[in-house]
């Protein structure tokens, strides 16, 4: 194992991790970004950002780039695409091994994994990925010209995409887990309003079945659990995100939906352990909330590292 | 021409050099999106370490773009990125929609030998 030492560790590398790493490496607080994505986190994913105070119009790659080489310029360092291995964060030093070959400490640690895609995790699923079976309606709906398509969801990104997907097919089936959406009423109207889309309400698919590409689906309904197979072409998953917080569950307190429990100061429950961004427990998602959670772990994390080494030096 | 700190196959000319030119070749042809980006952050990481593999990307909408998309191991294909893998200029792996760094290595050391540093 090859050890390093840094002042404060930041795993994760979006908004709220690089808005950390600037803050703490411009006071010359030695700081280290271990992501195990992409730098630029879910803001990459985004085509287009018209709302972000202070830029016209940014493509979510170019901020996320913008961000990064700023952290990097004030001495952060950026180790992406790695794998944690483990984590002890409990005590005045915490380490976090990466790729069961490295392992890295700290007085202080800031927790801004973010958040994933939710899959539906059925048999076939991971089998038809690109080959019938989608997470993004904008990338891949041009692929189901004049064919059948299946969106499941029923919040505003999947209505909203399921109307926009019209544009291409020749028909597009909601599938949704229950009796009533989570979208707003405008995005459930439009899809109503819309001829192409047709719903199939309180079921769920159960598997994703073809040969070099996806045939179609087996629906349960849920209450009756009866299953009921649909020729299909394409099947669009969009039914939210979850945290990245399952390496975490049994080292620092989570609610049910697995977010992290923060207080105002991005303190969690462990001492010298902060958290931003998309992890943890807070209403809206959005690249500015995950700026302001960033800014306030370094500013907190910051404070703590200073108190940590006057300790020292006073003993 | 993608965004990226990848080398850009911008002609059919360069399809045929970077094919010529190394033996194992790996090529992401998709679009700026949410299922791309990841692809080609992996592929810059990847590129110090798999030195004996030249990584590349192409615009999927651009005319050459029909080099990947007409393969006939894409055939299938209805997610982006087409991630293509050529050793001597043929195709011995093809991918589509995302993949992880896992899946990539395993991959890259399936069908490529690595070199050691």
């Amino acid at each position: 194992m090859r050890n390093y030492n840094f002042d404060v560790i930041i795993i994760g590398g979006g908004a709220a991790g690089l808005t950390a790493a600037i803050y703490l490496s411009r006071a010359r607080v030695n700081t280290i970004v271990l992501n195990e994505g992409t730098a630029g986190g879910q803001m990459v994913l985004t085509h287009e950002i018209a709302n972000y105070p202070g830029v016209e119009n940014i493509s979510g790659y170019k901020l996320a780039g913008t961000m990064k080489k700023q952290a990097v310029s004030f001495g952060t360092e950026i180790r992406s695409n790695i794998r944690v291995t483990g984590m002890k964060l409990d005590g005045e030093i915490k380490t976090v091994e990466v790729n069961d070959k490295e392992i890295y400490s700290a007085n202080a640690v800031i927790i801004a994994t973010g958040g994933k895609s939710r899959t539906l995790n059925v048999p076939g699923e991971e089998e038809f990925k690109g080959l019938g079976v989608s997470y993004c309606a904008t990338c891949d709906g041009d692929f189901f010209r004049d064919k059948k398509v299946i969106v499941v969801g029923g919040g505003n990104s999947a209505l909203e995409e399921a109307v926009s997907l019209t544009k291409y097919a020749s028909e597009v089936t909601i599938v949704h887990q229950f009796d009533h959406f989570q979208a707003f009423e405008h995005a459930v109207k439009e899809a109503e309003e819309n001829p192409k889309i047709s719903f199939i309400m309180e079921s769920r698919i159960a598997e994703f079945v073809g040969d070099e590409k996806l045939r179609k689906v087996r629906i349960e309904n849920q209450s009756t659990k009866e299953i009921t197979e649909k020729d299909v072409d394409g099947v669009f998953i969009l039914i939210g995100y979850v945290p990245n917080t399952a390496k975490l569950r049994d080292l620092i307190d989570l609610n049910s939906a697995g977010e992290i429990i923060t207080d105002a100061n991005m303190r969690t429950n462990i001492e010298g352990v902060f958290a931003a961004g998309d992890s943890i427990q807070k209403r809206f998602r959005q690249i500015t909330t995950a700026v302001s959670d960033g800014t306030i772990a370094a500013l907190n994390a910051a404070e703590y590292i200073h108190y940590f080494k006057t300790q020292l030096q006073a003993v | 021409m993608l965004d990226t700190n990848l080398t850009h196959v911008n002609s059919e000319e360069e399809f045929s050099k970077i094919l010529n030119e190394n033996e194992n070749v790996m090529i992401c042809c998709g679009r700026m999106g949410p299922m791309c980006v990841p692809v080609y952050g992996i592929m810059e990481e990847l590129e110090n370490e798999y030195t004996n593999v030249k990584f590349a990307d192409m615009a999927f909408d651009s005319p050459h773009a029909h080099l990947i998309r007409n393969l006939p191991e894409c055939r299938a294909f209805q997610g982006l990125p087409f991630t293509v893998y050529f050793k001597d200029g043929k195709v011995v792996k093809a991918t589509s929609s995302i993949q992880s760094m896992d899946q990539i290595i395993e991959i890259l050391d399936a069908e490529f030998t690595k070199v050691e540093a």
